[in-house]
């Protein structure tokens, strides 16, 4: 297969990518729901979910596969937006363009920075702190990561920087899973209704379904 | 009606351009938007000044030549239409309205609003017909086409090329244009012959020209003066996927 360097096949990349990651959040959402059941279970069921993903070698490889699909998303991305900047002859002195889109769908750029500045807040806070960082070990002596998530989810402030980072990560879904639809090609007549409608299901779910754990954990912690 | 206009007046692409203020009175309110130019440009010759170039043919919203930027919108804020078809009673007594050409890369201005616009012919040279023999006229039922591949054709095929579509683009994309010039001819069966080299072709050209790359927010369907639907660029993406795993 010749594939041709062209903005398009730049485009697929991002689509395809946009979706593997957005698969990874269901399977991300799951493992974090753990964090609502009762206590006692909770703890031991978190921790040992944790072992089990960070021991596993499949786990390993499918970690780098996301970390090479979050920087491609992002670098393509970037080349294609200063591709963009260029296509524009300067701007115009009175714009009112954006009457007739979305701001989200304008911004998806913006959305996505705030997006990856969370990202490296969330990989210190979690992932380096389980890898390099001292932890305690619970009573089946896995590495005890529900202490230090409870932990950081008793502070309001990081509580409300969560949520925020969810509902802009729920913007950037909302036009991005239609948008990688089309950018497929899978946006035809007969099925735009139905691609919206699963695109902004899948947004409320995702989104709702990661912010509502650290606030319940907040509310139970009063 | 008064009107105060800030007009875009540059010599050719090579000189800097900048805004020109004129005001005008006694307006008719029933008359279009390129008569009130006509209007600016009689007194300005009177005047002994050099009349505001720009583009405009049929004047009645069917051959996409009289794009310009008005009040910061392609054609202006009426949505689906050219142009020549924006009168003045859109606009209030004692507006300052601002005219602009399209500023797109792709797009050099040639002088004042006026733009040039071969680079969408380009995009068509590259593929956006079907290489047929020419002979006696071929028999109008020879090749059966459903009803509603004709209609669906036909309207992308009513993409008059004005390139609204790239103007009101954050990126400057044309993919609406392509994506309708590309769908157009995939959906009959003449243009499936020659569907795969076409769309690789076609979207090669849109880069080569310097356009940019679609980020689907659908202004361009929101200002397109036929209201051709981003479906089409679904269509020339689907295409062109396919055509990278097969052909």
């Amino acid at each position: 297969m010749n594939v041709p360097h062209t903005t398009l096949t730049k485009k697929i990349f991002i689509a395809l990518t946009g979706l593997f990651l957005s698969f990874f959040l269901i399977i991300h959402l799951a493992g974090n729901l753990q964090l609502l059941l009762p206590e006692q279970v909770a703890h031991t069921q978190f921790n040992s979910y944790s072992h089990l993903l960070s021991g596993n070698p499949v786990i390993k490889l499918v970690s780098y596969v996301l970390y090479i699909a979050i920087f491609y998303h992002a670098f393509d991305a970037l080349m294609l937006t200063i591709g963009n900047w260029r296509a524009n002859d300067g701007n115009y002195d009175k714009d009112a363009r954006g009457e007739v889109s979305s701001w989200i769908s304008r911004n998806m750029g913006i959305l996505g920075s705030v997006i990856f500045l969370f990202l490296v807040i969330h990989f210190k806070d979690y992932w380096y702190i389980y890898k390099f960082g001292e932890t305690a070990v619970d009573a089946k002596g896995n590495k005890d990561l529900y202490i230090i998530v409870i932990e950081s989810f008793k502070q309001l402030w990081y509580v409300v920087l969560y949520v925020i980072a969810m509902v802009i990560l729920g913007l950037h879904l909302w036009h991005g899973i239609r948008s990688a639809f089309t950018t497929l090609g899978l946006y035809h007549e007969k099925y735009i209704k139905l691609v919206r409608y699963i695109s902004c299901l899948f947004t409320f779910i995702v989104s709702l379904g990661f912010a509502i754990i650290p606030i319940v954990i907040y509310l139970d912690s009063k | 009606m008064n009107i105060n206009l800030s007009v875009w007046r540059q010599k050719d692409a090579g000189s800097k351009g900048a805004f020109e203020r004129h005001s005008l009175e006694d307006l008719n309110k029933d008359m279009s938007f390129l008569e009130m130019l006509d209007v600016l440009n009689e007194k300005l010759i009177r005047e002994g000044g050099l009349p505001v170039e720009f583009d405009s043919d049929c004047r009645e919203g069917i051959c996409g030549q009289c794009g310009i930027v008005i009040n910061g919108r392609a054609n202006g804020h009426l949505e689906g239409t050219t142009a020549c078809q924006m009168y003045m009673r859109h606009f209030k007594n004692g507006e300052c309205i601002t005219v602009e050409p399209f500023k797109v890369a792709a797009f050099p201005v040639i002088r004042d609003l006026k733009i040039d616009r071969s680079a969408l012919d380009r995009i068509i040279q590259a593929g956006g017909y079907i290489s047929v023999h020419t002979g006696s006229v071929p028999d109008a039922n020879a090749i059966m086409i459903s009803k509603d591949d004709v209609e669906s054709a036909f309207d992308s095929a009513s993409c008059i090329g004005c390139g609204t579509c790239v103007a009101t683009c954050k990126n400057s994309s044309a993919a609406l244009f392509t994506g309708a010039k590309i769908s157009h001819l995939a959906k009959l069966p003449q243009g499936k012959v020659e569907a795969q080299e076409r769309v690789v072709n076609m979207v090669e050209q849109m880069d080569k020209d310097g356009f940019g790359s679609c980020t689907n927010t659908e202004a361009c369907e929101a200002e397109c003066p036929q209201n051709i639907s981003v479906v089409n660029i679904a269509r020339m993406n689907w295409e062109y996927n396919k055509a990278l795993l097969l052909r």
